[in-house]
């Protein structure tokens, strides 16, 4: 077990976000965290890295609760961790192979030659050796996210978090991200945590998933478990029916009446 | 009613106050280490300094000429234009030089760092950094905010150099004030504590102007609104601070 979330309650300014959640993320596989927009899927993973800690609950990462971590043991537990950001987060003042080499030069005191070699395996391995000398502002959305994936693995994580890979990719693209999250995990070994809402992407890819909805784990098993599962919700969700447990209609007073006062206004 | 609203207003004010101590405690404790990271500290003396010259050196040769013009017409009402040069100095270096200087450079630099920062956080570049374990106060805020309060007394010097030279141009090469007369009287009457008094007014300035525009954009909602609002408190809040600084420094200075 690498990351695991027992009971975890999270509000914000009084709404609640989570309530009571259990979410077991296990070494070497690929563990997919799917949901409608807005339930909180970004807060999980802020909730995982200790950007914030839950209200109730436990939420441990390498064995250790991240609640009661200082700021240094905080960041020792995230040079273990590699994210991937939904935008890339490539820092905007330095080109594609600074970008690559910043986390290294950042912990480490390589020589130069060294780190060369290094960054240049990295953005091999994502196809864009040839990019090194390009500003972020030069790249297409695609090739941003495969950057930062670069950036990602170049100190060599245990796990890797990806924050929607799949939105706003062409099918190239997309096709290129889901070949890349599956050989992180199985050349590598890297344990994965995929968050998204691409079902049919997702399915193919992970090990085990995870349903968010309501603030809560509403399904949880293989891609074809949760296909297979008779809740009302999840089969809303993994089909993409308008109608459903989540409704369509955002809650609203009633149409007509609505409509009539004001027509006497 | 009005007294509860007013309490509110003096309440939030104090909170404010307190959340910039508190951010600038956290960046004097991030300075030190950023000082051995001599690249980024010099990039952003030369992002704060360098890019401001153009219009710090404008504004001090027009300065120091309205100095210069409206110094002479009033000397010469008491038949004293020969003090012209004394009066421009001291006016420069002690009042004119550390405050135009600051309030161009909360324009100019604050802006930038302002958005900048804003934008970093606005696109995630901020919590990358603290994902990768790298602190974005050490990283991003403390060499910012260090190359602003190292700038801004090289600024504020520079002003008073072309201010009086503007001044010279105008007292002595337009009016006909002795040019030995000019320099020699300045010579005489100003000292070093009057330079002094204008080289730590430009650094408290310097401290207050970068604190403001590093803090108001780490701090920025993260949207392009945010980005916008964040930029136009910077320059609002370092004018009105600047001026009030420069009443209690200048009070400060005559009674000590």
């Amino acid at each position: 077990m690498v990351i695991d979330v027992r009971d975890a309650y999270y509000a914000v300014g009084g709404r609640p976000i989570f309530s009571g959640i259990d979410l077991q993320v296990r070494r070497g596989r690929i563990t997919a965290v799917m949901g409608p927009s807005g339930t909180g899927k970004t807060t999980l993973l802020r909730l995982i890295t200790a950007q914030i800690t839950a209200d109730r609950g436990q939420v441990t990462a390498f064995g250790r609760d991240v609640a009661t971590l200082s700021s240094a043991e905080v960041y020792a537990v995230r040079r273990r961790l590699g994210m991937l950001f939904q935008n890339g987060a490539l820092l905007t003042d330095m080109d594609v192979f600074e970008n690559v080499a910043f986390p290294v030069r950042e912990h480490t005191d390589l020589p130069e030659p060294l780190i060369r070699r290094l960054v240049l395996t990295k953005l091999q391995a994502v196809g864009l050796r040839g990019a090194a000398d390009l500003m972020p502002g030069e790249l297409s959305g695609g090739m941003a996210r495969r950057v930062a994936l670069a950036r990602a693995i170049v100190m060599d994580p245990e796990v890797l978090i990806y924050d929607e890979p799949f939105v706003g990719l062409d099918p190239i693209s997309l096709g290129v991200i889901q070949r890349l999250i599956k050989h992180m995990n199985s050349a590598l070994g890297i344990t994965s945590i995929v968050v998204s809402h691409d079902v049919q992407e997702l399915a193919s890819i992970a090990d085990d998933s995870y349903l968010l909805a309501g603030g809560r784990i509403a399904a949880s098993g293989t891609p074809a478990e949760l296909r297979a599962s008779d809740s009302a919700a999840v089969r809303q969700f993994m089909t993409g029916a308008a109608e459903g447990p989540v409704a369509f209609h955002y809650p609203a007073p009633d149409y007509d009446t609505q409509l009539l006062a004001a027509d006497e206004q | 009613m009005s007294n509860g609203s007013a309490n509110g207003i003096v309440f939030e004010g104090v909170r404010r106050l307190g959340a910039v101590m508190i951010f600038l405690a956290q960046l004097l404790a991030q300075c030190l280490p950023s000082l051995g990271r001599p690249r980024l500290l010099v990039h952003q003396i030369y992002n704060a300094g360098a890019r401001s010259l153009i219009i710090i050196m404008l504004s001090g040769l027009f300065v120091g000429m309205v100095l210069g013009l409206q110094g002479f017409e009033l000397l010469q009402r008491f038949g004293s234009e020969e003090a012209l040069g004394t009066a421009a100095a001291l006016g420069l270096l002690k009042e004119l030089a550390p405050v135009v200087t600051a309030l161009l450079f909360a324009g100019r630099a604050g802006t930038a760092l302002t958005s900048e920062i804003g934008l970093m956080r606005a696109t995630d570049q901020l919590t990358a950094m603290e994902i990768m374990a790298v602190d974005p106060l050490r990283y991003v805020a403390a060499p910012r905010f260090l190359g602003g309060v190292i700038a801004m007394p090289l600024l504020a010097g520079i002003f008073s150099v072309i201010g009086l030279y503007g001044a010279q141009l105008i007292g002595v090469v337009l009016m006909g004030v002795d040019r030995g007369v000019f320099w020699s009287q300045m010579q005489d009457s100003v000292g070093l504590r009057d330079v002094m008094e204008g080289v730590v007014k430009s650094l408290v300035f310097g401290v207050a102007c970068s604190l403001i525009a590093v803090h108001e954009g780490y701090h920025s909602e993260p949207t392009a609104a945010g980005v916008g609002l964040a930029t136009t408190r910077t320059v609002v809040a370092s004018s009105v601070i600047v001026l009030l600084l420069d009443y209690v420094l200048t009070a400060a200075f005559l009674k000590g």
